[in-house]
């Protein structure tokens, strides 16, 4: 315990960011130890890091934590004393708040009314003229700048993240815990609110705790760190005295190497790419609001090429991949997959070897409630050998599904290894590894993938790139959208740059200036991350 | 046909619509209203209708035994009660869906009312009484178009108070946020089903004080024809007024407006087509839904939780 804490006034100790000790934390999930025998530091007024592989029990370790499910064994402590917190309200009252994976706001309401109803106690009538008042002050009083009135649906999603986090904020939290509360950010949306919550950290006020994937955030703005390896503590350190070596080592448990030397250097002009395998003609598609989004799009993509597709968020990326995938309608255009008109059906797909990762795999790529194995069965359940028998009826063959999901769950990595578990219940990061399998196990001949490392850990990430670059050298045509620059430039043999929905800017690689890019990237859209 | 009698023609038509909007809307706005409040809630109850007749025949029999044509009322808005909670009772289960539910109460509303409502087929209970607002003019024709019901302005007042609620009051706050993500409030502690359970019950009510506005006012009898699907068309009604109660109640004046148009051009003498202008309530109601729904886009101000919202 630390002596300052006692000799603090109670107030004090009230303004000033909370400590919190865990002590040998275990929580079962059935037969799955998800934490064994946990134990953390945290200092008041800190910045602290939590590593760990997908599944390493991260988020169930604070979610333990603030008391969304309180742990078999071990004890938490706060400020040096002991609290049990058994629900969510305990974790309130100790003034410890959470900003969870995916966005938990009214989309329908506005900012002010999504602050107030996370209140609680809110007046049987309300005096909005008064309230707006006294949430604008609050607002002065935080770094944040966000627009009162505007309708949450409406907001980037950097702009929710930070209500997520002003939500806490206004509840006067101590103690912030956010997960991975970047992987839904562009990397200039996640410094803006990183870097002013490190600001608040300065000044004692707050104390944070982040779960996140990536170590540049850890070194820009961690103070010091715990990483959990397979739901045992499997180090910690400050973050001064530990390189990104040290941190990885620790996360997967031996020796690795990060790679970060790009794997493209230069256009090989000797390297002949293939045929056209897709072909894009001024394409124009609506989004959801019935506003054109895609603006006469051209591109196409090369057997044997990747094609990275960069821009900020929000410029017709979503929709263009929502087109190809046949999830959205085109408003005019043509699509063109190895030479035939192309509409996305199933047979298109399966003839062409049309593959994809879209954003967000549990909703765009899942059926959520199925079992992973049957997930994985989705593109070819209904051919030999998964189905067939008698009269040609065409009976599933679940054995034969089982079998492959083991094989690919084994290949790739999937966690838990149970090709019978409900796909929702897994982590983010083993949706994405057994959606991965399923489109990349196949004959891939175009593959369109989104994003596809978002809230993955680096080796899961090194994994996809590697398995990227090998469906490219296999002669697969990639078309790769991403908001990651670095993965572009790393992956990508040309870079477009999309800019209101049409392109703005063409780069190949080692020919790139990321300089030109950045500024087509910003440009014409007019609204930049932070808007 | 000279000009001036065109004209005269022209504006008693219009009169006459007016007349049929103010005395056929009623029930057309206060079942929207409770479709409002518990599809703002994220269910939706497409037993209304059934309800709406319970509350015809429930109001009718107490207003008959009790000689009070407003204790009918309160018991109308009871049966409605009774069967929101049977409806928000049972989609709180798991795996139930709220659109089953509501057809399945929608024919037990009107099973159940033909069954005992048989014995009030013949007598006539005691009328709502009406408020002349047409009072100042000798014209027995405006006079006659501007008889309204009680329960009119008392529902107009309603949506005004509908509207102020859902913005500016905990409870409507409450409600819309249950109804528009219902995994944030229950992170934030909200009461998740007692609310929905609530809103549908508070919808129920209103839907069956519209019931007892046909039975007690307009056409003032019990039997079994007595509604003719305004129910399950303020269902509707609720999706082409976006969710807004001030919407909803213009949308009802429209319906109530439309649905006089038969006998509005009869009395003018133009017979032709008696039943198809009849039916220029249903009508209006494909032509609303076809017009606001436009595929691929979703609609603007609709609740996040209702199971039609969600992909
Ligand atoms: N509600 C649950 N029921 C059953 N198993 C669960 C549940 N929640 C988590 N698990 C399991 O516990 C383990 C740890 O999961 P957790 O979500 O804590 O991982 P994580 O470290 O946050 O991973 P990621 O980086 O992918 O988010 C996983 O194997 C997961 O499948
Ligand atoms: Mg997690």
């Amino acid at each position: 315990m630390d002596a300052l804490t006692h000799t603090l006034l109670a107030a004090d100790v009230q303004d000033r960011g909370a400590a919190v000790e865990a002590y040998r934390v275990t929580k079962r999930f059935g037969a799955l130890t998800a934490l064994d025998d946990v134990s953390l530091k945290v200092a008041s007024g800190s910045f602290h890091c939590l590593l760990g592989e997908n599944g390493a029990g991260k988020s169930t370790l604070v979610k333990c934590l603030v008391g969304y499910h309180p742990p078999e064994e071990g004890s938490f402590l706060v400020d040096g004393r002991e609290q049990a917190i058994r629900s969510p309200r305990d974790a309130q009252r100790l003034r410890i708040g959470m900003v969870y994976q995916h966005f938990t706001l009214a989309p329908g309401m506005t900012v002010a009314e999504n602050l107030l109803l996370a209140r609680g106690d809110l007046p049987l009538r309300i005096d909005w003229r008064r309230e707006k008042a006294a949430l604008a002050a609050f607002l002065d009083s935080t770094p944040f700048r966000l627009d009162l009135n505007a309708r949450v649906a409406d907001l980037a999603a950097g702009e929710k993240q930070k209500l997520e986090i002003l939500k806490q904020l206004y509840l006067g939290q101590r103690l912030l815990i956010l997960d991975e509360p970047t992987s839904v950010l562009t990397p200039a949306e996640a410094d803006e609110v990183l870097g002013l919550l490190h600001g608040m950290t300065r000044d004692g006020r707050l104390t944070v705790m982040m779960i996140t994937h990536k170590f540049r955030e850890v070194s820009a703005y961690g103070d010091s760190v715990t990483v959990l390896r397979r739901g045992k503590l499997a180090g910690s350190g400050k973050v001064g005295e530990l390189t990104t070596q040290d941190m990885a080592e620790m996360m997967v448990g031996s020796a690795v190497s990060v790679a970060t030397a790009p794997r493209r250097r230069a256009a090989d002009p000797e390297r002949k790419t293939g045929e056209i395998r897709l072909a894009v003609d001024r394409l124009c598609a609506d989004n959801d609001r019935g506003m054109p989004a895609v603006r006469e799009l051209d591109l196409v993509a090369r057997a044997g090429e990747i094609v990275g597709i960069a821009g900020v968020a929000g410029n017709g990326q979503k929709e263009l991949v929502e087109v190809l995938l046949g999830q959205r309608s085109a408003s005019g255009g043509a699509l063109r997959v190895d030479g035939e008109a192309y509409g996305a059906t199933r047979a298109e797909l399966r003839r062409h070897g049309v593959f994809s990762l879209p954003e967000e795999p549990l909703r765009n790529a899942c059926v959520p409630n199925m079992s992973v194995a049957e997930n994985m069965g989705l593109r070819d359940f209904d051919i030999a050998p998964f189905s067939g028998g008698w009269l040609s009826l065409r009976f599933l063959r679940r054995g034969a599904l089982t079998r492959r999901a083991k094989e690919w769950i084994e290949a790739f990595g999937v966690r838990p290894p149970d090709p019978s578990a409900a796909i929702e219940n897994l982590s983010g990061g083993n949706v994405q590894r057994a959606v991965l399998a399923r489109e990349l196990s196949g004959a891939v001949r175009l593959l369109i993938v989104a994003n596809p490392v978002f809230g993955l850990d680096f080796a899961a990430t090194e994994a996809i790139h590697r398995r990227l670059d090998q469906a490219r050298n296999d002669g697969a045509a990639i078309l790769l959208v991403s908001e990651d620059l670095d993965e572009l430039l790393e992956l990508s043999d040309r870079i477009l740059v999309m800019s209101e929905g049409s392109i703005a800017h063409q780069a190949l690689a080692g020919y790139v200036d990321v300089a030109e890019i950045g500024r087509h990237m910003a440009g014409g859209a007019g609204h930049g991350a932070g808007h | 046909m000279s000009e001036t009698t065109d004209g005269l023609a022209f504006g008693s038509l219009a009169l006459a619509l007016l007349g049929g909007a103010l005395r056929v809307s009623t029930p057309f706005l206060f079942v929207s209203l409770g479709e409002c409040i518990t599809e703002k809630s994220g269910r939706i109850n497409l037993g209304l209708e059934g309800t709406l007749v319970l509350g015809a025949m429930g109001g009718y029999g107490v207003s008959l035994l009790t000689g009070s044509p407003w204790l009918g009322v309160l018991a109308a808005g009871l049966c409605g009660v009774l069967m929101g909670l049977l409806h928000g009772g049972l989609c709180s289960l798991p795996k139930v869906n709220d659109i089953a539910v509501g057809i399945a109460l929608m024919l037990f509303g009107t099973g159940l009312a033909f069954f005992l409502g048989k014995p009030l087929i013949q007598p006539q209970a005691p009328m709502l009484p009406s408020v002349e607002l047409g009072a100042w003019s000798d014209d027995e024709q405006i006079r006659s178009a501007l008889r309204i019901n009680v329960l009119l302005p008392v529902g107009l007042a309603l949506a005004g108070l509908l509207h102020w609620a859902f913005r500016a009051s905990r409870w409507g706050l409450a409600l819309r946020l249950v109804g528009d993500n219902a995994a944030a409030a229950r992170a934030l502690g909200y009461p998740v089903v007692p609310i929905r359970i609530g809103a549908t019950a508070a919808g129920g009510f209103l839907a069956g004080v519209g019931g007892a506005f046909l039975s007690l006012y307009y056409p003032g009898s019990w039997n079994e024809g007595l509604s003719s699907g305004q129910g399950l068309m303020a269902v509707a009604l609720v999706i082409f007024a976006r969710w807004s109660p001030l919407r909803c109640a213009l949308a009802a004046l429209l319906f109530g407006a439309a649905g006089a148009l038969g006998p509005a051009l009869q009395s003018q003498g133009i017979t032709a087509g008696y039943y198809l202008f009849n039916a220029a309530p249903y009508v209006l109601t494909l032509a609303l839904m076809a017009a606001s729904w436009t595929p691929g886009q979703t609609l603007a101000g609709a609740p996040g939780e209702l199971s039609f919202t969600q992909r």
